[in-house]
């Protein structure tokens, strides 16, 4: 209890202000968990060690659901003055925490030096880069990869070492593995459709969104034309379910075998690497102008409310949780990407890709990923977006009209903003 | 004489306010005060780094009235009301009449039909999930077994609402069915012997003399039906958010996200004006038009 | 022709017990079978409590379980205390504005804490009660339902075992302690267990109060623990439902008779 909580932390004070040897740098972080496993306990058990290493500095990593409740929990607690000096959010939420005057930029933090803000993956950090600064720190990072399975691969008289390269293939390919009870392919449409969406236009050559997050491009004839092809691979090819597929239960679904291909984050590598009873494969996603994904996940930022003291604390804390050792970890507990190329360079890395390659796709694949789809007003902007695709896969509304509606109310959120 | 009632009136008016002050205080903290700081609030803008908050007067309401998510979500949420209340009122009505009658294993009705109450909504929620879900779920394995092909319940806009609303109904039939049994209760057995005497069937009897005296209870579970079409949500949160395309969402729903997941106060609070002016309706209805002698004196 | 409607009758309400207990029913099965057995109703499949272990393993349920029981003890001790001294002041004390006052505490049945969500957060803030269970509890505390009750129940009393008690002495505040309390028992109790189910079972207002595991209740431990984003694994969250459910229903199940005679006895109709 809070009160109990609180009177704990008087008494912490004045034990403090009575001996200052021991005096203790206090942080709250929420976190959100967005894919399968009990990750929850890697992270307490990294925060652990943490705070093994660093007596000096107590930790409070506190779970707070997905990545939309943990923004809500964090924000709400700012808002109310409980502390909360850092937070793993959202990527994409870094335009509405600037201009809600929350974060402060990496760069501007004692002790930050460029050569560590340069050692990720520049595809990884160009979300938190707004307006040249750095607002956001890597940590759980995905692209989303195909999951197939080879072992229906194999009885559909595919070579389960090719999986689809194009859209061509993915269509033909998804024609020949459906049966009577098993789809093709699945590609979620419920919590994070326009990511999908946004993957798809990407390979189909054109981007959702300006670099300054203040025009969005709904309208454009080869997006909506994404949006048709999406469709058509259930209402035309019958490869995949008609209606909405669901984000939360299509792990589930793809390992009771209901579909031969799903694409879904990174972040599940390990958790269907536990529970396949088949032989399954993992490969980049396929094109049609290019090959590309739009990196995914969720990056640390530091709050504006918070003193150099805590600061410090909480760069520390941060750079042990990406450090190349932490990050390869990691990166083997939950299938999320190391985030620097050190970490691909450990020995538990290194060993862990040998056995098991798959683990290097969503890698590989960072040279064709660009940065996740955000705007100003992002959440509402995302909304409009996530509707026009459940409109469209719902036979509501056509993939014309229903993108027409989303970037109309993309123009009203950001008429302020122009 | 005089001067000894005065004073005994003046002490029963402090003691009386007294004995009200801590309930005036927390209702005062916790829905007058805000209900006035809602109505306020929703006459200014949002504020931000570029632009501080200002005065828009009724700005927030037009803008909630030029938006067709509102309107969606209003059409949705009189549907649900319009569905919930009667089907939830006669089902309860059958419950109660079933578990009042000479009926074998009474018990066993009772305790069936009133178990859902006693749950959670998130609870109930999770175990209708696994009903609703294509492929996997009861519903879909059990269509299976007649040949009927996989039905996605929470993922088309013309199934969703409707897969909330059997919850809702399922969740608040079992309570309002005790409000029925306790009024049958109160139905002199003697009428009963009478019809019996007259020849009266079951049904006339049930029809005639039962369901008369029972509309007092019919319009005091009607009005909570009311409310809780209004603020039963917490489903929404498990088994749709809303969704897809806005196909379930409902106005408390609406509100919360427009509050705490696009920080939008402003419109939360003019959403939560017009619901307050709906609900002052149905409380003004209730006490003027209804007989308040039945239930509140 | 009775005969038969007699029987379709029965059946109609059977049929209906068992629609109306399969959720539960399911959900109860599916917790103690491995999730493909569950989704493939393999009906015959061996049972097994590791459902329970990983559900009981993945989140504080022992923590939530005290936060719950701790909010409805809150709550319940609150709500007596101030809706017995207000419906004691409705019922038997004369004072200038008393109808006004009632008219205004019967409004707040209709100005449902759940609406004024934004702005009762901004206050909860304010106080300082902010993830804390006595900011959940404190926006209930002054139900307009109980005082009604109240209010309901000291009408009732005679007013000679008032006078009676007056002419021995008794202060107004020992009147309503050692008369009217006592008589209002069956109220209190059906009052408690409406309060007690309501609050154990609620969700929006905490989800909203709470931010740790320190405060959460079950419900919302509950709905973080099954958010679809985990990827869900029907026998997981239907062990984790079971268990969060179990206490209030098992407890509904033993007093199934007292809770349902409470309720016809208080005369909430």
């Amino acid at each position: 209890m809070s009160i109990f909580k609180k009177t704990g932390l008087a008494l912490a004070a004045a034990a403090m202000m009575a001996a200052p040897a021991w005096a203790q740098t206090k942080l709250t972080m929420y976190y959100p968990i967005a894919v399968g496993g009990a990750l929850t306990e890697v992270v307490d058990g990294i925060v652990a060690d943490f705070e093994k290493a660093n007596p000096d500095i107590d930790v409070e990593a506190i779970y707070s659901g997905n990545y939309d409740d943990t923004r809500v929990r964090a924000l709400s607690a700012l808002a109310s003055g409980e502390p909360a000096q850092l937070a793993v959010m959202f990527s994409i939420d870094a335009y509405d925490l600037i201009e809600q005057d929350l974060i402060v930029p990496f760069d501007s933090v004692p002790g930050v030096e460029a050569d560590w803000l340069n050692s990720f993956y520049p595809a990884l950090t160009a979300n938190g880069k707004v307006e040249g600064q750095t607002w956001g720190i890597p940590f759980q990072r995905s692209t989303i990869v195909a999951y197939y399975n080879k072992d229906m691969f194999k009885a559909a008289g595919l070579d389960p070492e090719s999986p689809p390269k194009s859209w061509d293939e993915l269509v033909s390919m998804g024609k020949k593995l459906t049966k009577e009870g098993t789809s093709g392919l699945m590609i979620p449409s419920t919590g994070y459709p326009y990511w999908m969406f946004q993957a798809l236009a990407i390979q189909n050559g054109k981007e959702l969104m300006s670099n300054d997050g203040k025009t969005t491009y709904f309208d454009d004839p080869a997006v909506v034309d994404t949006l048709k092809f999406w469709k058509s691979l259930s209402a035309e090819h019958g490869i995949m379910p008609t209606g909405t597929v669901e984000w939360g239960t299509l792990r589930q679904a793809f390992l009771e075998g209901q579909t031969a291909m799903m694409w879904h984050s990174t972040g599940n590598l390990t958790a269907v690497k536990k529970n396949a009873s088949f032989n399954f494969g993992v490969a980049e996603l396929p094109g049609k102008e290019r090959l590309g994904s739009p990196t995914g996940g969720g990056n640390f930022y530091i709050f504006k409310k918070t003193s150099d003291e805590e600061k410090a604390a909480a760069l520390k804390l941060i750079t042990y949780m990406t450090d190349p050792e932490q990050a390869a970890k990691w990166s083997i507990a939950t299938g999320y990407m190391g985030v620097s190329p050190a970490a691909y360079e450990t020995e538990a890395l290194k060993a862990y890709t040998k056995d098991f390659p798959p683990a290097l796709v969503a890698r590989n694949q960072l040279q064709n990923a660009v940065a996740e789809f955000s705007t100003f007003e992002t959440a509402r902007v995302r909304e409009g977006l996530n509707n026009a695709i459940q409109a469209a896969l719902t036979d509501t509304k056509s993939p014309e009209d229903a993108l027409a509606e989303a970037q109309a109310k993309a123009v009203r959120l950001l008429r302020d903003y122009q | 004489m005089a001067k000894h009632i005065d004073a005994e009136k003046r002490r029963q008016a402090i003691y009386g306010w007294l004995l009200l002050s801590p309930a005036a205080v927390l209702l005062t903290t916790f829905a007058f005060y805000p209900t006035m700081a809602t109505l306020w609030s929703s006459l200014f803008s949002r504020g931000t780094r570029r632009r501080p908050t200002e005065w828009v007067g009724g700005e927030n309401y037009a803008d909630l009235f030029a938006d067709p998510t509102f309107w969606l979500v209003v059409k949705n949420n009189l549907l649900y009301a319009g569905i919930t209340i009667p089907v939830s009122i006669f089902i309860a009505l059958s419950m109660a009449l079933w578990a009042n009658s000479k009926l074998p294993a009474k018990g066993f009705l009772r305790t069936a039909y009133f178990t859902p109450t006693v749950l959670p909504m998130i609870a109930a929620a999770n175990l209708w999930l696994f009903f609703y879900t294509p492929g996997l779920g009861v519903l879909d394995q059990i269509g299976g077994l007649f040949g009927l092909p996989t039905v996605n319940w929470l993922g088309q806009p013309e199934t969703a609402l409707w897969a909330i609303i059997i919850v809702t109904i399922w969740k608040e039939a079992g309570f309002f069915m005790i409000f029925y049994l306790a009024a049958l209760q109160t139905i002199p057995a003697d009428l009963k012997e009478a019809a019996d005497i007259e020849g009266a069937s079951r049904w006339t009897y049930t029809r005639r003399i039962v369901l008369p005296l029972l509309m007092p209870t019919t319009l005091f579970i009607a009005v909570n039906a009311l409310i809780n079409s209004v603020k039963l949500i917490d489903h929404l949160f498990i088994l749709t958010k809303g969704g897809p395309n806005d196909a379930s969402k409902l106005i408390l729903y609406y509100i919360y996200e427009m509050a705490f997941a696009f920080f939008d106060a402003p419109h939360a609070a003019a959403m939560t004006m017009m619901v307050l002016l709906v609900l002052g309706i149905v409380a003004a209805f209730q006490f003027t038009v209804l007989d308040r002698r039945t239930h509140y004196q | 022709m009775n005969d038969f409607l007699r029987r379709f009758e029965t059946l109609g309400a059977f049929a209906l017990a068992i629609i109306w207990i399969s959720p539960l029913v399911f959900a109860v099965w599916a917790a103690f079978h491995t999730t493909s057995d569950a989704v493939n109703f393999n009906l015959g499949a061996a049972w097994t409590l590791d459902n329970f272990r990983t559900a009981w393993a993945g989140a504080p349920w022992f923590r939530y379980f005290i936060n719950t029981f701790l909010l409805v003890t809150i709550v319940l001790i609150g709500q007596f205390f101030v809706t017995t001294l207000a419906g004691f002041a409705f019922a038997k004390v004369q004072f200038p504005g008393k109808d006004v006052v009632f008219i205004l505490v019967l409004m707040q049945l209709f100005i449902l804490p759940e609406v004024l969500i934004v702005e009762n957060y901004a206050m909860v803030s304010r106080l300082g009660l902010f993830d804390t269970i006595l900011g959940v509890g404190m926006p209930y505390m002054a139900s307009a339902f109980g005082i009604f009750l109240m209010r309901q129940a000291f009408k009732g009393v005679p007013i000679e075992l008032h006078e009676a008690a007056r002419v021995e002495g008794c202060s107004w505040l020992g009147i309503l302690w050692r008369v009217y309390v006592p008589l209002a028992r069956p109220t209190y109790l059906a009052y408690a267990l409406v309060s007690v189910s309501t609050h154990w079972n609620n969700f929006l207002w905490p989800l909203i109060v709470t931010n740790s595991p320190d405060t959460r209740p079950l419900t919302v431990g509950l709905s973080i623990f099954g958010a679809p984003e985990n990827g869900v694994d029907i026998s997981i969250i239907s062990a984790a439902t079971i268990m969060s459910v179990a206490p209030l229903l098992l407890a509904f199940l033993i007093f199934q008779r007292q809770f349902v005679q409470a309720f016809l006895r208080a005369g909430i109709k």
